[in-house]
C-alpha cells in the first residue's frame, strides 16, 4: 500500500508566496493579428513549451502554409484549417513582475459571443489594429464593449507595420483616428504601439525597424497595468447564493461583491426588507487551530447565521442600512445583444441579476446605438450583436444599483429561452428609488380609529358615491383643462367634487419637495393619499398630474382601492408640442428644463385605463360629455 | 486576498451555482491531486459535506496506491461514493490507437455511468492550462446526448452568469478548477495541507506530473520530493503537464477529437 503522507517541508518561503495575477484580453477586428501577437510573446519571451515550436511547425508545413504563430492559441482543427480564431482561449505567461492569464478572443463578428465571453473576464486590454487594414468595424465595436462591460485599461497595438514600411506616418494616422474614437465614449489608451507581431517588433523585444518610435514594447505596457482590487470600501452587496440546513446551522451562504461585514451587524435583505444581524460567519477548515472569522471582505464566498429565524431566499441582496441599494420595477439599460432572435419591445425574458432570476418585459427600446460612429437610430428591435438603449420592467420589486455606483451589482444578463442573450448596465435616469416610499410607514403602533358614519349612508346622503378620477397624460394633454371644467359641470349636477392640481399642491402639502426622481415619485404619493381621503370623505377627488411613471400611479391606486379610476387624457408628443400652452416645449427641446416628461424623461402608458379621452381627435365639449356620462354611470346611486 | 483566496473563493460560487441550479449532480473523482483539490473546494463550499455524490469510473488499471487512497479518504472524508466500471477492453473500437482505446473506453463508463443514474450534470476537475482544447472550455458545459462537446458553438459565460437553462436531455459538465494552474493546485494542496498520492514525488529521479491509467502514463525526469520542490521544479520547467499522458500526443487532433466525443 502507498503511503499518503503530505511533505511539507519549506525550502524556499518566497517561491511560496502567490505572484500577483493579471488577466489581459486580446481584441480587435479579425485577421489584424492577436492570435499571432500572442504566440509571438511567448516566443519571444522563452515561454513555449519544449517541442512547441517544432511542433507548430510541422502542423503548417502539413498544411503548406507559412509559419503561423497563431496555432499556439487556435487549437482547435477547424480554426487552423481555415486561419481563424472561433473561441476564446486562455493561456498564462509571466513576466518578472507578475503572471498573466493572456485571454485571446475572436475578432469575427460572428463569434462575438466568444469575444464577450472572454473578455468579460479581464482587469486589462490589448486592442491590435492592422497598419495596413486601419481601423475597422470591429476595431470600434470591441472599444465600445470593452468600455460597456467596464474595463477601463487599454493599450493598443497597431500591427503588421512590416506591410506598411514600417512608416511613422501610417501610425501616426492610425493612432489619431483610433484614439479620437476612443475619447469620444471616455477612454483613454495607456499607451499606442507600432508592433509587428510576425517579424516580433516591439512585442518582448525593441524595434530596429521603427526607430521612430520611443515608447514600451506590448510587454512592457502590460506590465504597466494595475491589478483590479476587489470593491472593499464601497457599500455592503452581498447577494444570497443558497440557504443550507446541512446540520443544525442555518446557513445563508454566498459572494460579498462589494464592501464588508462582521459579527453583530446589522443587515437589510433586499427586496423583502427583512433585517436581522450577523450571529457568525462560517466556513469550513480542516485545521485544529483554526478559529472562524469575525469579519468578511468583497470577493469571499462566505456563510452567515442570523440572531433571528427570519425567512430569506436565494436572490436576495444584503446590505447595511444606512446605504442600502435601490428598489424598482423598472430601469434603463444600455445592453449588447447575443440572441439569435432579436430583443424586441413588449417582449418577456428572463432576468438574471446577480444571484435573483424573474420574468421582465422590455418596455421600450429607446434607441440603438451605432458603435462604429455612436449615431442613433430608433427601432422596436435589436438586432444580434448591437448595442442599444432600453427600458426594462419586471412584475416585482428588484434590488440593484446603478452601474456607475456598483459594477457588480449595476449589471444584469437577459436569457431568451435557454440562452443568455445579451447583458446590459444599468442606469436609473428619470426613475425613482422606491424604497422609501416602500418603507414609508415610519410610524409603527397605529390603529385606525373606527368612523362614525358609514360609506354606504355618507353615499345615500350625497346621492354620489365618493372616488378618485386619475387624470394622466402628457403635458398640455388638456388635463387641467378637462378636470376644472369637469369641476363645474359636476358641482351644477350637484356633486361634491374637488380638483387636486399640480401647482396647488406644491404651494402647501408638498412645499417641501423638490424636482429630483424621488421627490416626483413622493409629490404624487401624497396627492394619491389625499385623493383616497377625499374619497372616503364621500367626495369625488379629479387630479391633474402628468404622473408618467407607472409604479406611482399604481400606488394611487392601492391607496384608493376600487374607487380609483384611471383615466387616460392621451395627445400625442407633436400635437402637445404644437399646443405647448406655457411654452415648456421649447423650453426642454433647447434643454434648458431638463428631464422634461415625453422630451429627456419617459412616459409610460397606462396599461388597461379605466377610460381613455382623446383630445387630439375629439373636441373639448365631446370629451366633457363621455366624462360626465361616466361619472354618472359610475357614481350615482 | 491573495491569489489561492480568489481562485478557491471562484471555485466555491461555481460549486454553490451548479448545485443550486441544477438537479441530480455528481462529481467525478479520478484520483488525482485536481480532483483531490476539488473535493476539498466541495467541502469548504458546503461547510464540511459534500452534498452529491463523489463518483470513481475506474478503468482498473489505476496504480495500487491510487486504489488504496481512494479507499481511505472515501471514508475519511465522509463521502457519498460510487465506484462505476469501464466496459472490457475487447468492447471498445479496435481500429482507435491504444492510448485513444484507453480514453474511448474511460469515455463509454463514463456514459454508462450517467445512463445509470441519470445524472443531469458532473464536477469535472479539468483546467484551462492543461490542454488547448481545454482552454476553450466554459465553466458550465452544456453536452450532447451522448456526452458530445459542441466547441464551435459554445455558449456565452460572462459576469459569473452561467448558462443554467437547457432544455430536457441536456447534459453538463461543470468545471469549478477551470481558472487553476497546475501551480495553484500545488500551491493550494500545500496549504490546506490535503493529502496526495506518493507517486507525485520524485522516486529514483523521476515522478509523475498527471496519473492516468498505469499503462498509458509515464513519470517525468524529476528531483522533486516535496511539494516545494514541485512547485520550483513548475515554475522553471518547459515540459507540458501531459506530456507523459500517451493519449494527447497520437496525431495532431487527437485530443479534440477525444473531448468533442465526450472524453473529460
Ligand atoms: N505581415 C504580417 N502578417 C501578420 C502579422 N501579424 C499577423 N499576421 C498575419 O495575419 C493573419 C491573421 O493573424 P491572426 O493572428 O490569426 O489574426 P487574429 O486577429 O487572431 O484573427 P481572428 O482571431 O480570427 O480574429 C495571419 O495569416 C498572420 O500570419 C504581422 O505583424 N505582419
Ligand atoms: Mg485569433
Amino acid at each position: 500500500m502507498g503511503e499518503t503522507n503530505v511533505k511539507l517541508a519549506s525550502i524556499n518561503p518566497d517561491a511560496q508566496k502567490a505572484r500577483d495575477l493579471l488577466r489581459i484580453v486580446i481584441v480587435g477586428h479579425v485577421d489584424h493579428g492577436k492570435s499571432t501577437l500572442v504566440g509571438r510573446l511567448f516566443h519571444d519571451t522563452g515561454s513555449l513549451p519544449d517541442g512547441k515550436y517544432e511542433s507548430i511547425k510541422a502542423m503548417c508545413e502539413r498544411r503548406g502554409v507559412p509559419f503561423e504563430y497563431a496555432f499556439l492559441m487556435d487549437a482547435l482543427q477547424a480554426e487552423r484549417d481555415q486561419g481563424i480564431t472561433i473561441d476564446t482561449s486562455q493561456i498564462w505567461f509571466k513576466t518578472e513582475a507578475r503572471d498573466y492569464t493572456i485571454i485571446d478572443a475572436p475578432g469575427h463578428k460572428e463569434f462575438l459571443k466568444n469575444m464577450i465571453t472572454g473578455a468579460a473576464q479581464s482587469d486589462a486590454a490589448l486592442l491590435i489594429i492592422d497598419a495596413a487594414e486601419g481601423v475597422r468595424e470591429q476595431s470600434r465595436r470591441h472599444g465600445y464593449l470593452l468600455h460597456l462591460m467596464g474595463v477601463r485599461q487599454v493599450a493598443v497595438a497597431v500591427n503588421k507595420m512590416d506591410l506598411v514600411g514600417y512608416e511613422q506616418e501610417q501610425f501616426d494616422l492610425i493612432e489619431e483616428e483610433y484614439r479620437d474614437y476612443l475619447r469620444s465614449i471616455g477612454v483613454e489608451p495607456t499607451f499606442v504601439i507600432p508592433v509587428s507581431a510576425r517579424e516580433g517588433d516591439n512585442i518582448a523585444n525593441g524595434s530596429k525597424s521603427m526607430p521612430w518610435y520611443k515608447g514600451p514594447t506590448v510587454v512592457k505596457a502590460l506590465d504597466s497595468f494595475l491589478p483590479n482590487a476587489p470593491l472593499v470600501d464601497q457599500s455592503l452587496r452581498f447577494p444570497v447564493q443558497d440557504v443550507y440546513k446541512f446540520d443544525q446551522r442555518r446557513i445563508i451562504a454566498g459572494r460579498i461583491e462589494s464592501g464588508s461585514l462582521k459579527v453583530g451587524d446589522k443587515l437589510v435583505f433586499s427586496p423583502s426588507n427583512k433585517t436581522a444581524k450577523v450571529q457568525s460567519i462560517e466556513s469550513w477548515s480542516a485545521r485544529d487551530d483554526f478559529t472562524p472569522p469575525t469579519e468578511a471582505v468583497a470577493g469571499e464566498s462566505i456563510g452567515i447565521t442570523l440572531d433571528e429565524q427570519i425567512f430569506v431566499e436565494r436572490g436576495e441582496l444584503i446590505s447595511h442600512e444606512e446605504d442600502a441599494p435601490i428598489e424598482t420595477e423598472v430601469f434603463r439599460a444600455r445592453l449588447f445583444w447575443l440572441g439569435h432572435d432579436p430583443l424586441t419591445a413588449g417582449k418577456s425574458y428572463k432576468l438574471k441579476l446577480g444571484t435573483f432570476e424573474t420574468p421582465v418585459t422590455v418596455q421600450k427600446v429607446d434607441r440603438i446605438i451605432d458603435t462604429s460612429d455612436l449615431s442613433n437610430s430608433e427601432s422596436e428591435q435589436v438586432e444580434r450583436n448591437q448595442v442599444a438603449e432600453v427600458t426594462i420592467r419586471a412584475r416585482r420589486m428588484l434590488a440593484l444599483d446603478e452601474f456607475t455606483n456598483n459594477g457588480r451589482t449595476g449589471r444584469f444578463v437577459l436569457v431568451d429561452n435557454y440562452d443568455i442573450a445579451g447583458g446590459g448596465i444599468i442606469s436609473m435616469e428619470g426613475y425613482a428609488d422606491q424604497r422609501s416610499m416602500i418603507m414609508a410607514t415610519k410610524s409603527t403602533n397605529i390603529t385606525r380609529v373606527e368612523h362614525g358614519v358609514s360609506i354606504e349612508e355618507r353615499a345615500r346622503r350625497n346621492g354620489h358615491k365618493g372616488g378618485v378620477l386619475w387624470f394622466t397624460g402628457l403635458s398640455g394633454a388638456g388635463k387641467s383643462t378637462l378636470a376644472v371644467a369637469l369641476e363645474k359641470l359636476l358641482f351644477e349636477k350637484g356633486y361634491s367634487s374637488y380638483v387636486l392640481d399640480g401647482d396647488n399642491v406644491r404651494h402647501g402639502l408638498n412645499a417641501n419637495l423638490g424636482f429630483s426622481p424621488e421627490d416626483r415619485a413622493e409629490n404624487i404619493r401624497r396627492v394619491g393619499e389625499t385623493a383616497a381621503l377625499f374619497q372616503r370623505a364621500g367626495m369625488l377627488a379629479i387630479t391633474s398630474f402628468i404622473s408618467p411613471y407607472r409604479s406611482d400611479r399604481d400606488r394611487a391606486r392601492a391607496a384608493a382601492g376600487d374607487s380609483f379610476h384611471e383615466i387616460y387624457v392621451k395627445a400625442d408628443v407633436e400635437t402637445c408640442k404644437q399646443r405647448d400652452p406655457k411654452g415648456l416645449y421649447k423650453k426642454a427641446i433647447a434643454g434648458e428644463i431638463k428631464e422634461f416628461t415625453g422630451i429627456s424623461a419617459p412616459y409610460e402608458e397606462p396599461d388597461s385605463p379605466n377610460l381613455v379621452i382623446d383630445t387630439a381627435e375629439t373636441p373639448l365639449e365631446e370629451c366633457l360629455e363621455i366624462l360626465i356620462n361616466y361619472v354618472e354611470r359610475n357614481f350615482r346611486v | 486576498m491573495d491569489r489561492l483566496d480568489q481562485l478557491e473563493s471562484q471555485s466555491i460560487y461555481i460549486f454553490r451555482e451548479a448545485f443550486n441550479r441544477i438537479e441530480n449532480i455528481a462529481m467525478l473523482w479520478s484520483l488525482g491531486k485536481d480532483s483531490n483539490v476539488m473535493i476539498w473546494l466541495a467541502r469548504k463550499a458546503f461547510f464540511g459535506h459534500v452534498p452529491f455524490p463523489v463518483m470513481h469510473v475506474d478503468t482498473g488499471k489505476k496504480f495500487p496506491e491510487m486504489y488504496a487512497f481512494r479507499d481511505r479518504y472515501a471514508d475519511e472524508w465522509g463521502l457519498k461514493f460510487l465506484r462505476e466500471e469501464c466496459p472490457p477492453i475487447e468492447e471498445v473500437d479496435q481500429s482507435l490507437p491504444p492510448a485513444a482505446r484507453s480514453a474511448a473506453r474511460k469515455t463509454a463508463g463514463l456514459k454508462k455511468a450517467i445512463e445509470k443514474y441519470q445524472f443531469n450534470a458532473l464536477f469535472a476537475g479539468i483546467r484551462r492550462d492543461e490542454e488547448a482544447t481545454r482552454a476553450k472550455e466554459r465553466v458550465f458545459s452544456p453536452r450532447g446526448q451522448g456526452g458530445q462537446w459542441d466547441f464551435r458553438d459554445q455558449p456565452p459565460e460572462f459576469w459569473d452568469q452561467y448558462k443554467t437553462d437547457f432544455p430536457p436531455g441536456t447534459h453538463i459538465r461543470v468545471h469549478p478548477l477551470l481558472h487553476w494552474t497546475e501551480v495553484d493546485i500545488w500551491a493550494y494542496t500545500q496549504r490546506e495541507q490535503i493529502p496526495t498520492i506518493d507517486l507525485y514525488f520524485a522516486k529514483d529521479g523521476k515522478r509523475y506530473r498527471s496519473l492516468g491509467d498505469k499503462d498509458i502514463t509515464f513519470p517525468v525526469d524529476s528531483t522533486a520530493t516535496t511539494i516545494p520542490e514541485i512547485i520550483e521544479e513548475l515554475r522553471t520547467t518547459k515540459i507540458s503537464e501531459r506530456s507523459g499522458r500517451a493519449m494527447d500526443h497520437e496525431s495532431e487532433d487527437a485530443f479534440e477529437r477525444l473531448r468533442a466525443d465526450g472524453y473529460l
